[in-house]
C-alpha cells in the first residue's frame, strides 16, 4: 500500500523539543557542536601555541592536576595521545579499561564516573561503545568530559585534528577560522558511514566553516538519510565522481567482519571503493589524503596510498596530540575561566 | 450500604448523551439515580461531595497499562499502579500479561485481581495470546476468559508467526475476546532504539523503521479479511505511524473489526524529543517523525483512532540511567494522560471535550465490553471523574504516586485537575481546591 505521511491539514501548533540543557559543565567536549566558531579558532590556535611551547614551561600549566581516562574499547592513537597531551601540561594521568576493573563485575558507567570524581578526577576522557555515554557520564559527574568516541556518534578531538590537517594542506598561514574558511573546499569521506563517528563529526564539522562534505559507499554502510543530517552534505555513490569533486579524501577503516555480516563482497567493494595509487592519481592527484586510523593496508587503502605523498596520515597523528592538548587545558580551566571553579 | 451525593456539578457522559448540570446518587457501588440539582433525596447518612463548577463524567479507562505484578514490583505494584490511575482520573485499567511469570495462565489472571492486591481501581487482566508469550502455542481462552481475562496481547512482542496469528485471532473470536496486537516486525527493528531516520542516523543509533509496524498491521488486516469471521476483533496496539493507520481506515471502509489505541506520546512527541539521549523518551514502538505525529493527531480529530491508552510503563530510575541503548522500553502514563489530551486535544486543537472524554472513558469501555463501565447511566458501576475542567496545573514528577519517574513529561502545562476519582462507590482519590 503506498501511503504519503499525510502533513496536518489544519495549521496546528505541535509541542516543540525542548533545548538542550547539555553540556553542564563549560569545559567539557562532548560533540562539535559544543565549540562555536570563535572557540573552535581560539583551540586551533591554542594548539599551535603549546605545540611551540618549551616543554619545560608547558608542564606547569596543569600541575599536578587530575585526569582520568575512561576507555571501554581499545585504542591506539587516541588513548596514547591523550595521555601524552595531558602529561605534557603536567597533570597526573590514570587509566581505567573497561578489561581491568570493576567494570567487568557490572559496574556502571554512572557507578564509574561517581568513582573516579570521589578518586579527585577533574575530568574525564571517556571512550565508550554506546553512543550517548559521554553525554550520561556529564549529566551524572557534572566534571568536563571529553568524548574520545561515543558508539557510532561522535568523535570531536578527531574532527578537530582533521581539521587542522585540511588547514594545514589547504589553507597555509591561516590564522584566524570563520564560516568561509572553507569555502570551494570539497572534503569526501568513504567507506562504513553508518557505524562511523569519525564521519559525524567531520560531516557536522566541515560545513560550520563552509566546506562542502560527500558522503561516498554502498547502500548498505550509507544509508539516503544520511544526506539530511546536516546543510552541505550530499551523497555520491560513484567513488570515481565523488574523487574527482575533491580537495581532500578521508578514508575509513572497512571492517571485514561487517562486509560480510551486511552479505557484501569484499572484492567487489575493494573494486568499487579501494582507494588505490592509480585510482587517486586519475582522479585526485591534488587532493589530501586522510585517514582517522588504524588503516587496514590493502582493504580500503593500498600501501602505496597509505605511505605516498599525498597522504597526511602520520600528520594527522601528530596533530592530535597538539590539539589533545588544547582541550585537555580546556576542559581544566574554562569553568575557572568563567568564575564557576 | 453506603450512598455517596455528588451535587452542584455538570455531567457530562458521552456514552449516555447528557450534557447538563446533574445530581447523582451513588449506593451500593452502582449508580442509582440521576436527577436534576436539588431534585435528588438522598437517604439520611450519605456521604456528599460539592462539585459545584466541576465537570462529573464517568471514570476513566485505560485499556493499556503496565503494573509489572507479578514480578517487578521494584518498578511498580499493583497498589502504586492503580494509585497513578486514580490519581489520574482512571477507574478501570487493562493490565498487559508481561509480568513476571507471564500471565499466560489462570492462576495469575486470578492473583492479579484478588483483593489481596489492594488495588485502588477495578483491574481487568489481559491475558497472554501465547504459552510464555513467545509465540508459538496458543492458551486456553475458554479458561483465561472465565478467570478474568478481557482481552489477549502477546504485548511487547509481536504475534509473528502467520500461522499463529490465525489461530489466535480463531480461537479469540470462538470466545469473543479481543486480539491487541503489539504491532512490530522485530526482524526489522534488531538493535534499533529510536525510530529510524534522521535524528537515529545523527545520533548514531539504530533506528526501527515506521514500516515495522505497518507491515504487521498490514499482514494482520489481510488475515482478519482472509477468516471472514465476523466475530474477528484486532485491535492495534500504541498505533504510532501514518502507514498503520492507513491501513486501519481502509479496513474499517471494508467492514472489518480493527481498532486502534494511541498514546499520548505518540499524538504529541517526535523522534526530535529524544534530545541528547534522554532515556525517558525512550519506548517501543519509538517516538517517530513529525509527519506520523501529526497523522495520529488526524486521527483523533477525524475518529479513525478509537481509543488513548497510556501504555504507562514504569521503570526503576537505576535501570533508565544507562546507555540509551541499553535502558528499557517505556514511560508512565496515567497520571498525565487527562491533563495532556484536555491542553493539547481540547484546548489547542478544539476537539469538543465530550469527544476527548470518550476517547478516554466511553470508547476504550465499549472496545473492550467493559459492561457498566465508560458510561454513568442509571445501573452502571459507580465508577466516576470529577474534575475541574478549567484548572490548569504543572506535571511535577517528583509527586507521582508511582515507584518510578520515567516520563518526559516533567514540567508540561497540563489542564484538567482531577478533584475525586470514585471507583465502584469508594473514593480512590481526591484533591479538592484548597
Amino acid at each position: 500500500m503506498n501511503v504519503a505521511a499525510p502533513t496536518l491539514r489544519r495549521q496546528l501548533s505541535t509541542p516543540q523539543a525542548p533545548p538542550s540543557p547539555f553540556p553542564y559543565n563549560s569545559g567539557s567536549l562532548l560533540s562539535v557542536f559544543d565549540l562555536s566558531i570563535e572557540a573552535l579558532g581560539r583551540l586551533l590556535e591554542r594548539a599551535t601555541e603549546l605545540e611551540k611551547a618549551d616543554p619545560l614551561v608547558r608542564d606547569h600549566i596543569l600541575a599536578k592536576r587530575r585526569v582520568a581516562l575512561l576507555f571501554y574499547e581499545s585504542s591506539t592513537r587516541t588513548r596514547t595521545s591523550f595521555e601524552l597531551a595531558a602529561k605534557s601540561l603536567g597533570a597526573d594521568t590514570t587509566l581505567v579499561s573497561s578489561l581491568s576493573s570493576s567494570i567487568e563485575k557490572g559496574e556502571s558507567l554512572k557507578d564509574t564516573g561517581l568513582t573516579l570524581r570521589a578518586l579527585g578526577a577533574e575530568a574525564i576522557i571517556l571512550r565508550h561503545n554506546s553512543s550517548g555515554s559521554a553525554w550520561l557520564l556529564e549529566r551524572e559527574t557534572g566534571l568536563p568530559v571529553i568524548n574520545a568516541g561515543d558508539g557510532m556518534h561522535e568523535h570531536p578531538t578527531q574532527a578537530l585534528l582533521d581539521l587542522r590537517t585540511i588547514l594545514a594542506h589547504l589553507r597555509p598561514g591561516v590564522t584566524k577560522v570563520d564560516e568561509h574558511t572553507l569555502d570551494g573546499v570539497t572534503v569526501t569521506i568513504v567507506g562504513d558511514i553508518m557505524h562511523s563517528r569519525v564521519a559525524r563529526s567531520n560531516m557536522f564539522l566541515l560545513p560550520r566553516l563552509g566546506a562542502k562534505v560527500i558522503l561516498c559507499g554502498p547502500k548498505e554502510l550509507l544509508p539516503e538519510l544520511a544526506a539530511g543530517a546536516g546543510p552541505g552534505i550530499e551523497i555520491e555513490r560513484s567513488f570515481e565522481t565523488a574523487l574527482r569533486r575533491a580537495q581532500v579524501v578521508m578514508m575509513l577503516r572497512i571492517q571485514a567482519e561487517r562486509l560480510a555480516g551486511l552479505q557484501l563482497d569484499l572484492d567487489e567493494y575493494k573494486e568499487d571503493y579501494q582507494l588505490t595509487g592509480p585510482r587517486l592519481a586519475a582522479f585526485a592527484p591534488q587532493s589530501v589524503v586522510l585517514h582517522p586510523g588504524p588503516i587496514i593496508r590493502g582493504l580500503e587503502i593500498t600501501a602505496g596510498v597509505a605511505d605516498g605523498f599525498q597522504s597526511a596520515i602520520l600528520e594527522q597523528v601528530t596533530n592530535g596530540v597538539a590539539i589533545r592538548m588544547a582541550v585537555v587545558e580546556r576542559a581544566l580551566t574554562q569553568a575557572r575561566k568563567e568564575g564557576r571553579a | 450500604m453506603s450512598t455517596l451525593v455528588i451535587r452542584g456539578g455538570h455531567l457530562l457522559d458521552p456514552a449516555a448523551g447528557v450534557d447538563a448540570p446533574k445530581d447523582l446518587l451513588l449506593k451500593d457501588g452502582r449508580v442509582a439515580e440521576i436527577a436534576a440539582p436539588g431534585k435528588l433525596k438522598p437517604p439520611s447518612g450519605s456521604d456528599v461531595i460539592d462539585a459545584s463548577g466541576l465537570t462529573v463524567t464517568p471514570g476513566l479507562v485505560d485499556i493499556h497499562v503496565h503494573l509489572r505484578e507479578p514480578g517487578f514490583g521494584h518498578k511498580e505494584t499493583i497498589v502504586s499502579g492503580t494509585s497513578c490511575a486514580a490519581a489520574g482520573g482512571f477507574t478501570s485499567v487493562a493490565a498487559m500479561p508481561n509480568t513476571k511469570p507471564v500471565n499466560d495462565n489462570v492462576e495469575t489472571t486470578r492473583w492479579m485481581q484478588s483483593p489481596d492486591r489492594d488495588a485502588q481501581v477495578r483491574v481487568f487482566p489481559i491475558a497472554a495470546a501465547t504459552r510464555g508469550s513467545k509465540g508459538e502455542l496458543i492458551n486456553d481462552y475458554a479458561a483465561l476468559k472465565s478467570a478474568g481475562a478481557i482481552a489477549v496481547s502477546d504485548d511487547g512482542l509481536p504475534i509473528l508467526k502467520e500461522s499463529v496469528m490465525r489461530e489466535v485471532l480463531t480461537s479469540a473470536a470462538r470466545v469473543g475476546l479481543c486480539v491487541i496486537q503489539h504491532a512490530e516486525d522485530t526482524r526489522m527493528t534488531v538493535g534499533g532504539s529510536m525510530n529510524l531516520g534522521p535524528a537515529s542516523f545523527g545520533l548514531g543509533l539504530r533506528g526501527m523503521p515506521a514500516v515495522a509496524e505497518s507491515s504487521l498491521v498490514e499482514r494482520d488486516i489481510r488475515l482478519v479479511g482472509e477468516l471472514r469471521d465476523a466475530r474477528v476483533h484486532l485491535h492495534v496496539a500504541h498505533i504510532s505511524t501514518a502507514a498503520a493507520l492507513a491501513a486501519v481506515r481502509q479496513a474499517r471502509r471494508n467492514g472489518m473489526r480493527v481498532t486502534c489505541e494511541v498514546a499520548p506520546h505518540h499524538f504529541l512527541l517526535t523522534d526530535e524529543h529524544v534530545g541528547f539521549y534522554n532515556t525517558n523518551a525512550k519506548m517501543c514502538p519509538p517516538l517517530r517523525s513529525a509527519a506520523d505525529r501529526d497523522a495520529m493527531i488526524e486521527g483523533l480529530l477525524d475518529g479513525v483512532v478509537d481509543a488513548i491508552a497510556t501504555d504507562h510503563a514504569p521503570h526503576a530510575q537505576h535501570e533508565k540511567e544507562v546507555e540509551f541503548e541499553n535502558a528499557p522500553n517505556g514511560i508512565l502514563g496515567l497520571e498525565t494522560a487527562l491533563g495532556l489530551s484536555l491542553h493539547w486535544l481540547h484546548k489547542e486543537w478544539k476537539l469538543p471535550l465530550g469527544r476527548v472524554l470518550s476517547l478516554l472513558s466511553a470508547q476504550p469501555a465499549a472496545l473492550l465490553g467493559m459492561k457498566g463501565r465508560g458510561t454513568l447511566a442509571v445501573g452502571s458501576y459507580a465508577d466516576v471523574l470529577v474534575f475541574d475542567s478549567k484548572a490548569e496545573w504543572t506535571y511535577d514528577v517528583h509527586q507521582t504516586r508511582s515507584k518510578s519517574k520515567n516520563t518526559p513529561f516533567d514540567g508540561w502545562p497540563m489542564l484538567g485537575k482531577v478533584r475525586w476519582t470514585i471507583s465502584e462507590g469508594r473514593i480512590a482519590y481526591t484533591n479538592p481546591a484548597s
